[in-house]
């Protein structure tokens, strides 16, 4: 971090009336809810706050033997895992494929990128009807290859769907940091690998790609990061979580458990769960960012 | 190995994969040029002749139980305006703050706006909403906006590049005898021009796209917004008994429109806010 | 500490307010009405063509009088709205009327002090108001122990069987009045051309819940949560139950039964001739009538006949209007005289003949009766005849249980794994019993008992 000594401007007050929009907002919509829903969980409370129990940590044990808890913990990994190697898998494929092409550089950008701007939930709606029982054209499709598509049935077919259709949309993503990934990597590496006489493949794997690393580590959080928290309006629209629980990650269960069940205090202790985690992938990537930071 | 086969051959690769990528939105098309009667016997592969039709209908009269589209997408339009330019303003001024100004706690204000960072709404919603409820401004825009323009990435870009503006131009300013607001407005803000539209991409985007919030502040139809409405779509479609998805297609279409526009039409700036973020 | 916005964060907001009152004035929603007439707020989870109706019921009793204006506001899904609701309490600032779905009953009524018991309001308002009123399956799913309504049955279906008469006849069978003839109507009817035999509806609701009314079985210990809230245990692993769900889950395996999702995801298999029947709401009458191509039936749901007492009754779904605690005192006789207005054989026969939903009250059964709607529409009666079979017992009056909502859902999870063949209906039951006893402990602790 570098920061000269002396102040440019003498003012006293003037930088904490500049600062007061920002501080207000968080104090009120962050600091305050954060403390809010810490304290929150240590409490059993009636859905009108009409009686509030001191419960200890019964909020948290209970989240901790309930196997279906557990188990969003499970869903939620592999969603995030099976998300991100495909998404960065083909995200990376695209960046090398379109890296040195004479033309159409930006028609193919164009084409790839596109999916970003798209909502999760509008995302959600296009691939549901997509593959709708018994209607979705994609449905037929599978039907008529010997396929039984029942995604409210299987979970499995439910779980594949909206990994497909959050790796769709996750693609523009990667393809846009590892095209700048690869941009960064000096030509002259890699003549001197042509010169040795390695194929592009071999290039690849022994330059390029140890190259892209930092890239990939940072995509590696961004991307788990996401399917953490931007896929709640795919779930909610897509499969509501089923069937049984096969697609119903934590954020979503935070969601029924709090809002649409009432159950505050298991909200709240699922918060600061929640909370935590976050914690720690964001420690990562501000390492990350730390080590930009420095070569800027 | 013959270098333009090995081109082409990419050419035709490329070709396919943006191919493939464009088939939901291509069946979203033709889902939404059609009647719900057609859509039940063989999927059609091409586009009929009803698009104009249902594009009209699902922006004047939307479904029953569902607001109409264009009051939807006006509220989406302000409420990605208003989480777009508030985070800019607010970020860019105590970005300022943090940098051009030495003050007691400077640190600490910087560190608790980097905080934010920490903790999407997704996980706070529960207390947050009760705050918003508290300060009554649930079903109001304020209530969509305020809650989220809190900005730890725009504030932390800001800094960066502030910090990368030579101390010669204050000196300079400072001998001509401006102020802080006169070297704000003079010098910081036009040098942030290129800043201000990446963030702004990025943002606009983040805001229209919202889906848990407005779902939960707003339970009057007057501030409901499109992300969330498709949902209440789907909802009101299956009290027919043919789910309107030409209806609901059509509206996925209006909805992911404005923000594939702003992102496609300023991809550069949308490219480097994305990447100089990080998010 | 208190937490979640309770007293203590409102008088916290207070001072915030102050800092972000430019703020609120410049975003804030304000609702401002004219002061002549008292303007009661009855807030309700009624969209489309059901919200129409109930703003043509509110206008009648609007031009009835006038002094009140009563004020339908539509909030969404009944979850929407009963979460709305609890902000608004919190916020000091509740609605006059509140439509809360069936599920939530338990919630309301541990809720002490944030409603009004309707029969209590009635008395003080000096309005005859009584139990017998109500057809008996709607009055004992929302009265208290000692036999009062505590809130005023208003929307109310039952599960039903809609066949499609056209698949029927090919196959020629009549729809099954037991389980056990359940499997051999769809083999019949697969056999002839059908995709599938049955779909389902609100599989927990319709499966389960009403399943064991029907049959006069127990759902949960303490009368399924009536005499009790402390140390209330579900019942839903014991034998009828598990046997019933082993027999979906080998049907689902056949084709006599298909599964099509939660809540009523499920109908357009059976609008589109995919499937010849569809258990499930009475009230989706009208969404079947609007895009059945075939003509169609409703019969009654099929009961085990190997149950003594079995068929028993099935209670109501859908919601009830509450009156809130702590509005003006002005306006609680307008609400009592909208309420009474409610109840009338008129209003009850519109509600009921517009929307698919049954009457609740006696009066509005004989108003519909008197009107011929039942000769017009036969099926319509026999959601009526399934809810007054036989006189509730003591176990068969409804289920009234905490956090119910959560475990429906935790039973939808369970049987859906059984539908897909990853679990015996055994061990899927164990575990929603297991799960649900520990989330009825938590509901018993969050109220202090």
């Amino acid at each position: 971090m570098r920061s000269n000594d002396s102040s440019p401007f003498p003012q006293r007050w003037l930088p904490y009336l500049l600062l007061a929009p920002q501080l207000v907002i968080t104090l009120v919509f962050f600091v305050w809810p954060t403390y809010d829903a810490l304290s929150g969980a240590f409490y059993q409370s009636s859905p009108f706050g009409l009686g509030t129990h001191f419960a200890g940590l019964a909020n948290f044990t209970a989240l901790f033997t309930d196997p279906n808890y557990l188990h969003a913990f499970g869903v939620t990994a592999l969603y995030a895992v099976a998300t991100t190697l495909a998404s960065m898998g083909l995200g990376l494929l695209l960046a090398v494929l379109t890296e040195g092409l004479l033309r159409g550089h930006t028609l193919f950008r164009t084409l790839f990128i596109w999916p970003y701007a798209v909502a999760p939930a509008i995302a959600g709606a296009l691939w549901m009807f997509m593959f709708a029982p018994q209607v979705g054209p994609g449905t037929r499709l599978l039907i008529a290859l010997g396929i039984h598509w029942n995604y409210t049935l299987h979970g499995h077919q439910a779980m594949l769907l909206v990994i497909a259709l959050t790796a769709w949309q996750q693609i523009a993503y990667n393809f846009l940091f590892f095209t700048a990934g690869l941009q960064g990597i000096p030509a002259s590496l890699l003549e001197a690998a042509a010169l040795d006489g390695s194929g592009p493949i071999r290039r690849f794997w022994d330059v390029t790609f140890p190259l892209l690393a930092p890239t990939t580590f940072f995509l590696l959080v961004m991307n788990t990061l996401y399917v953490f928290f931007d896929t709640f309006g795919v779930i909610q629209i897509v499969t509501q979580g089923g069937p049984a629980n096969a697609t119903t990650t934590l954020v979503y269960k935070l969601y029924e458990d709090g809002f649409q069940n009432l159950n505050l205090g298991s909200a709240a202790a699922q918060s600061i769960i929640l909370m935590t985690l976050v914690g720690l992938l964001t420690v990562f990537q501000f390492r990350y960012l730390d080590r930009k930071v420095h070569y800027q | 190995m013959n270098v333009r086969k090995a081109h082409a051959g990419r050419i035709v690769l490329l070709t396919l994969v943006a191919i493939l990528v464009a088939v939901p939105l291509y069946i979203a098309l033709v889902a939404a040029s059609h009647s719900p009667r057609d859509l039940l016997g063989q999927f059609p592969l091409l586009p009929g002749h009803q698009l104009g039709h249902n594009f009209a209908s699902a922006l004047v009269k939307g479904l029953p139980g569902a607001p109409p589209v264009w009051l939807m997408l006006g509220n989406s339009l302000l409420m990605a305006l208003g989480i777009a330019i508030g985070k800019l303003v607010i970020s860019i001024l105590s970005a300022y703050a943090v940098v051009y100004f030495r003050f007691p706690l400077r640190m600490t204000a910087f560190w608790l706006i980097f905080m934010t960072l920490m903790l999407p709404v997704e996980v706070r919603f529960f207390p947050t909403y009760q705050v918003t409820a508290g300060l009554h401004l649930l079903n109001s825009y304020g209530g969509l906006i305020l809650p989220l323009i809190a900005s730890a990435t725009a504030t932390f870009l800001f800094r960066q590049f502030f910090l990368t503006l030579p101390r010669e131009l204050v000196d300079a300013a400072r001998i001509d005898g401006a102020g802080p607001l006169r070297f704000f407005f003079d010098t910081a803000l036009p040098l942030s021009r290129t800043n201000i539209a990446a963030l702004f991409v990025l943002e606009f985007v983040y805001g229209w796209n919202q889906f848990l919030w407005p779902l939960l502040t707003t339970t009057h139809q007057r501030y409901a917004t499109i992300v969330m409405g498709i949902q209440g779509m789907i909802t009101a479609s299956q009290s027919f008994a043919l789910p309107q998805w030409n209806l609901i297609m059509a509206t996925a279409i209006l909805a992911l429109t404005p923000p594939v526009l702003v992102v496609v039409l300023m991809q550069r700036w949308f490219i480097k806010g994305l990447t100089e973020t990080e998010k | 500490m208190q937490s979640f916005g309770q007293k203590a964060l409102n008088r916290r907001t207070v001072g915030i307010v102050g800092g972000l009152l430019a703020f609120s004035t410049l975003f804030g929603a304000h609702s401002a009405y004219a002061a002549d007439r008292i303007q009661i707020q009855f807030w309700n989870a009624m969209s489309g063509k059901l919200g129409e109706t109930v703003q043509h019921l509110a206008d009648e009793f609007n031009q009835s009088q006038s002094r009140y204006t009563v004020k339908p506001v539509f909030k969404g899904t009944y979850k929407q709205t009963m979460l709305s609701t609890i902000a608004a309490f919190r916020a000091h600032n509740p609605p006059d009327i509140v439509q809360i779905f069936d599920v939530g009953t338990a919630t309301m009524m541990s809720a002490k002090g944030a409603y009004i018991p309707v029969y209590e309001l009635m008395k003080k308002e000096q309005i005859p108001f009584s139990t017998r009123q109500f057809i008996p399956a709607a009055a004992s799913y929302y009265s208290n122990t000692r036999g009062h309504l505590v809130s005023l049955p208003f929307n109310s279906s039952t599960p039903v069987i809609f066949y499609n008469k056209a698949l029927f006849a090919k196959a020629g069978v009549q729809p099954p009045k037991t389980w056990a003839e359940m499997g051999a109507v769809g083999q019949k009817l697969r056999a002839t051309g059908a995709a599938c035999g049955f779909t389902t509806g609100w599989p927990a609701w319709v499966q389960l819940e009403q399943f064991s009314l029907w049959n006069g079985l127990h759902y949960a210990t303490h009368d399924n949560g009536y005499k009790a809230i402390k140390g209330v245990k579900l019942l839903i692993n014991e034998k009828p139950y598990v046997e019933h769900l082993a027999r979906l889950g080998a049907w689902s395996k056949s084709g006599v039964f298909e599964y099509g999702g939660p809540e009523n995801k499920s109908r357009p298999l059976f609008v589109s001739g995919h499937c010849a029947m569809y258990m499930g709401s009475s009230a989706s009458y009208a969404a079947i009538k609007g895009g059945a191509q075939f003509p169609f039936g409703i019969a009654p749901m099929p009961y085990d006949a190997r149950l003594s007492g079995a068929p028993q009754n099935t209670v109501v779904g859908g919601a009830s209007l509450w009156v809130m605690k702590g509005l003006p005192a002005s306006h609680y006789a307008g609400i009592a005289a909208f309420l009474k207005f409610m109840m009338s054989g008129k209003a009850q026969a519109y509600w009921a003949s517009h929307t698919g939903y049954v009457p609740v009250t006696l009066a509005g059964f004989e108003q519909l009766k008197r009107e011929g709607f039942y000769q017009k529409q036969p099926g319509a009666m026999v959601a009526i005849d399934e809810l007054s079979n036989k006189p509730p017992r003591a176990w068969t009056m409804g289920i009234r249980l905490g956090y119910m909502p959560q475990l429906r859902q935790i039973e939808r999870n369970e049987m859906e794994a059984v539908f897909a063949g990853h679990k015996s209906a055994q061990a899927a039951l164990d575990d929603a019993a297991r799960q649900g006893d520990k989330l009825l402990a938590q509901f018993a602790a969050s109220v202090g008992q």
